[in-house]
């Protein structure tokens, strides 16, 4: 074991582990993420803590992760390259460590377009592979990135990264994943998955290279609430590969009906990714529909969670 | 080369409007090619700001000039003569032009004529775009020829993102990837493998993390 994540000691247990994630508040309401911690208690192995998702302005993903493990869940600290350089990123990942976070997922973050302050400076001092570096830096060899030792004992992160297997380049997707295992990456969130097919494509090339056996790869699931969402995913979200029958399935029932429908899509879609070797857990991502997880946990017959 | 864009008319009435006699000075290198500020366009804004100055009421009295590089002392020594006849300079060269005359005329006032845009290439005819940021430490021998830091909106420099979508960048349309152009060279190259080679962190000193830069070329130097 490289670290006393929880998240860790479930993967190494050979258990299907589960994750989901809380968006913090756009003010300070700790209560928000209060409330949705209660939704996922006992519920998850980790929550994932969004860091200005969307490039939209939110309590930092540091103080919710805090609120989080007060609550007693396992926060997964999440840290885009975007709005920060390398000396506050360590400045975090030491602070965080200190008050009980040892999960993190280091991604490069929406574009700054996207959101609500499209006037910032976009940071990108390094790239999301470059912190999976620095952070394994800090936690195998006690060193900051700039080469200084770090006093006292070193942060014990477990090291998360994103995979994308449905942008283009298709060819490349699985080398970019070598190339975040090679830069440490412990464990894999991927994006959400509607086209199973390719995913079971880029699992095949995962496989090829031994990849899965080198880290765990959590394969990221969305309950969609609407036809309208499943149409707004398929044509606007950079990346998404909403494939049409999942679309014409969600319009040919009621509208009240969907928010079932939806459901009904993402356990199937877990039955189906649980056959696919090399699928180490699953990243529910519930988009503000955090009570849902609980019953897509129970259905998808991942309840209770192991305690470990 | 250096690109830049005419500042709108408006923004320079304002600058020039308590003025009574302008030295327009163009720059006959960059400006010129991206045509916002060479000779042909310092004969236009001479008219255009004669012209609404007239309208509302105002006179101006404007001496046109086209210096060979304003980004060099040796040229810009040329408009000594010019300068005491004047109350205001307008240069329409980079930023670069600019500075230097502000140094060099310490008590004249100077406003830039242009908005000094980036370092970049001719796409076609009347397109230039952004192709490289100055870092101060060539990479394109490791990415076939294409520079992730000035062509990739997230500067990644181990890319492509998970928003790479049929060769363009998630931002627009009308944006390459530069990740899906450098591993196109990569395999037109046949280095494919070499993808896989890590990029470490960069060191931004070279580009600009530790103040301004300097050249001093100690066989050159005077």
């Amino acid at each position: 074991m490289k670290t006393e994540s929880n998240l860790e000691k479930v993967l190494s247990a050979g258990h299907l582990a589960v994750t989901s994630e809380c968006g913090p508040p756009r003010g300070a309401i700790p209560e928000e993420v209060v409330t949705k911690c209660k939704y996922l208690d006992g519920v998850v192995d980790a929550v994932n803590i969004t860091d200005n998702q969307t490039a939209m302005v939110r309590m930092s993903s540091f103080a919710a992760s805090v609120l989080t493990r007060q609550q007693g869940l396992h926060p997964l600290l999440q840290m885009v390259t975007r709005d920060r350089n390398r000396l506050a990123m360590q400045a975090d990942i030491i602070g965080a460590y200190s008050l009980g976070i040892d999960t993190m997922l280091c991604l490069s973050g929406d574009h700054t377009k996207f959101g609500d302050h499209p006037m910032a400076a976009n940071v990108h001092d390094i790239d999301s592979v470059q912190l999976i570096q620095m952070v394994k830096q800090m936690r195998d060899e006690g060193k900051f990135q700039g080469g200084a030792d770090l006093k006292g004992p070193a942060p014990k992160m477990f090291i998360g990264a994103a995979a994308n297997p449905f942008a283009d380049p298709f060819e490349l997707r699985v080398m970019r994943l070598a190339k975040k295992i090679n830069a440490g990456a412990d464990f894999i969130q991927t994006q959400c998955i509607f086209n199973v097919d390719k995913f079971e494509q880029w699992m095949e090339g995962v496989r090829a290279r031994g990849l899965h056996e080198r880290c765990h790869i959590l394969a990221g699931v969305t309950p969609i609430k609407s036809v309208g969402a499943a149409r707004y995913m398929q044509n606007r979200v950079p990346g998404m590969d909403v494939p049409q029958e999942i679309v014409d399935r969600m319009a040919s029932v009621p509208k009240e009906d969907q928010p079932e429908e939806g459901v009904k899509i993402c356990v199937e879609t877990m039955e189906r990714l649980k056959k696919v070797e090399g699928v180490a857990g699953f990243h529910i991502m519930a988009i503000e529909w955090e009570e849902k997880v609980e019953e897509i946990v129970k259905k998808a017959g991942l309840f209770p969670r192991p305690q470990v | 080369m250096i690109t830049a864009e005419r500042k709108p008319l408006e923004e320079l009435i304002e600058y020039v409007k308590p003025y009574k006699r302008l030295l327009l000075l163009g720059c006959n290198e960059c400006v010129t090619v991206c045509a916002a500020g060479g000779r042909k366009e310092v004969g236009l804004l001479a008219s255009g700001l004669q012209m609404a100055l007239l309208k509302s009421g105002n006179s101006i009295d404007i001496r046109q000039h086209t210096l060979e590089r304003q980004c060099d002392p040796e040229y810009v020594e040329e408009v000594v003569s010019m300068i005491d006849g004047v109350d205001v300079v307008m240069s329409m060269a980079c930023g670069c032009g600019v500075q230097q005359l502000a140094m060099r005329y310490k008590d004249k006032p100077v406003f830039p004529a242009v908005n000094t845009k980036f370092m970049g290439a001719s796409e076609r005819q009347g397109v230039w775009a952004e192709r490289c940021q100055g870092c101060g430490n060539c990479l394109l021998g490791e990415t076939g020829g294409v520079c992730p830091i000035a062509r990739c909106a997230k500067q990644l420099m181990n890319g492509p993102c998970g928003g790479s979508t049929g060769g363009h960048c998630e931002i627009g349309e009308d944006v390459d990837c530069a990740w899906q152009l450098i591993w196109d060279r990569l395999k037109a190259l046949g280095r494919e493998e070499s993808f896989v080679e890590i990029t470490p962190a960069k060191d931004w000193r070279s580009g600009g993390g530790s103040g301004p830069r300097k050249i001093i070329r100690e066989d050159l130097a005077e």
